[in-house]
């Protein structure tokens, strides 16, 4: 199975974590999951929506990351799952 | 003219989402030696969607590549450069590193089809770039050059002191060669973050020997930069005298003039002038003062 694995669990930072699969599933876990959980759900579906990808599993460790750090982790997961 | 240049590392989320509020005058994003060689993708990715994204941003951006014979540097231009950054920062700087860079961004920024302007800052911490250093500021898109005297001690086998005494020619040759042709000498960063009067004092030595300004690599040496590098009270002060007395000289048709039993001449009023313009500049005083 094909996995990528991008950023931290520092403040600020994300730990996102991909791996292949036949549908698509979003697991969210964010210190701030009660007031962000949606607008981060968006950031995924519409990072993985330009990159025309439909069916992977991504697994979102979020320590309070803004938006442009949780695509930059998401994307930089995506190219090293498929370097691997 | 900017007096701090604020190192941020390139794959921390906590120091780039505040570079903006810091209050240097210049921000470098560093993807050279903060950055991990296993990281250097994740930190061209965060900084990039920083810049596209962010709603506010430094009042100048630089990107400190990797050097030129490393495998990153290519993959860093392809991803950094863009109509929101102002300027690259290359390491160990030579000048047919900066000639193939200069032409290497030329060709990514035309096929990008950016509008901006992007200048290059030399990162002298080499003694063979120190001896270039005449060579490296003239050519056309230097805008800078950067002292890095870490890695010049390093590359000399000499031990970094308190005083910086070892450091005194490569600052004062950098110094000279940049002003020869009006760009920024920039002096290097002081490591101990810690020590406030020490960092002054550095500064203090590379401000006169003609630095302009100074890389800093912790938000609170700003303020002590700030300080240093713009023109004090009393200068400011002086200067205007200087300036009103050249004004009734000129009124009474006198070629030469003296204030306070010294002769005013042409040195002495430049000097006024470019007082008074940095401190207008840095907001030392206000237009219509």
């Amino acid at each position: 199975m094909k996995i990528g694995i991008a950023g931290t669990l520092e403040s600020n930072d994300v730990l996102i974590t991909v791996r292949e699969s036949d549908t698509l599933k979003i697991d969210i876990h964010s210190v701030v999951d009660l007031l962000f959980h949606d607008q981060i759900d968006a950031v995924i579906r519409k990072t993985l929506a330009e990159k025309k990808i439909d069916k992977i599993e991504v697994l979102c460790e979020d320590r309070g990351a803004l938006d442009y750090t949780i695509r930059a982790r998401l994307l930089t997961a995506l190219k090293r799952m498929e370097a691997v | 003219m900017n007096r701090s240049y604020l190192f941020v590392p390139g794959n921390n989320p906590s120091m780039i989402q505040n570079a903006d509020v810091f209050g240097a005058d210049a921000v470098i994003f560093d993807l050279e030696d903060s950055v991990h060689v296993n990281e250097k993708d994740n930190a061209r990715s965060l900084v990039r969607d920083y810049l596209a994204t962010h709603p506010v941003l430094p009042k100048k951006i630089v990107i400190r590549m990797n050097a030129m014979n490393t495998p990153f540097y290519e993959a860093d231009l392809n991803h950094l450069l863009s109509d929101r950054i102002d300027a690259i920062l290359l390491p160990k700087a030579r000048r047919d590193d900066i000639v193939l860079l200069t032409n290497i961004m030329k060709q990514i920024c035309s096929k990008k089809r950016l509008i901006k302007p992007i200048n290059i800052i030399a990162l002298v911490d080499l003694a063979s770039s120190l001896l270039e250093v005449e060579s490296i500021v003239a050519i056309d898109g230097v805008e800078g050059v950067l002292f890095g005297a870490e890695d010049f001690a390093s590359d000399m086998e000499i031990k970094r002191s308190e005083t910086g005494e070892e450091i005194f020619y490569p600052r004062a040759r950098i110094a000279c060669a940049c002003k020869a042709y009006g760009i920024e000498a920039i002096d290097t960063p002081y490591t101990d973050v810690l020590n406030d009067e020490g960092l002054i004092q550095d500064a203090q030595k590379a401000q006169g020997l003609g630095m302009t300004g100074k890389a800093a690599i912790h938000p609170r040496q700003i303020e002590a930069i700030h300080t240093v590098f713009s023109p004090s009270k009393d200068q400011i002060l002086w200067a205007r005298k200087v300036l009103q007395a050249l004004k009734e000289a000129k009124d009474k048709g006198l070629g030469v003039f003296s204030l306070d039993g010294k002769m005013i001449d042409k040195p002495i009023i430049e000097r006024a002038k470019t007082i008074i313009h940095k401190a207008h500049i840095y907001g030392s005083v206000t237009h219509d003062e």
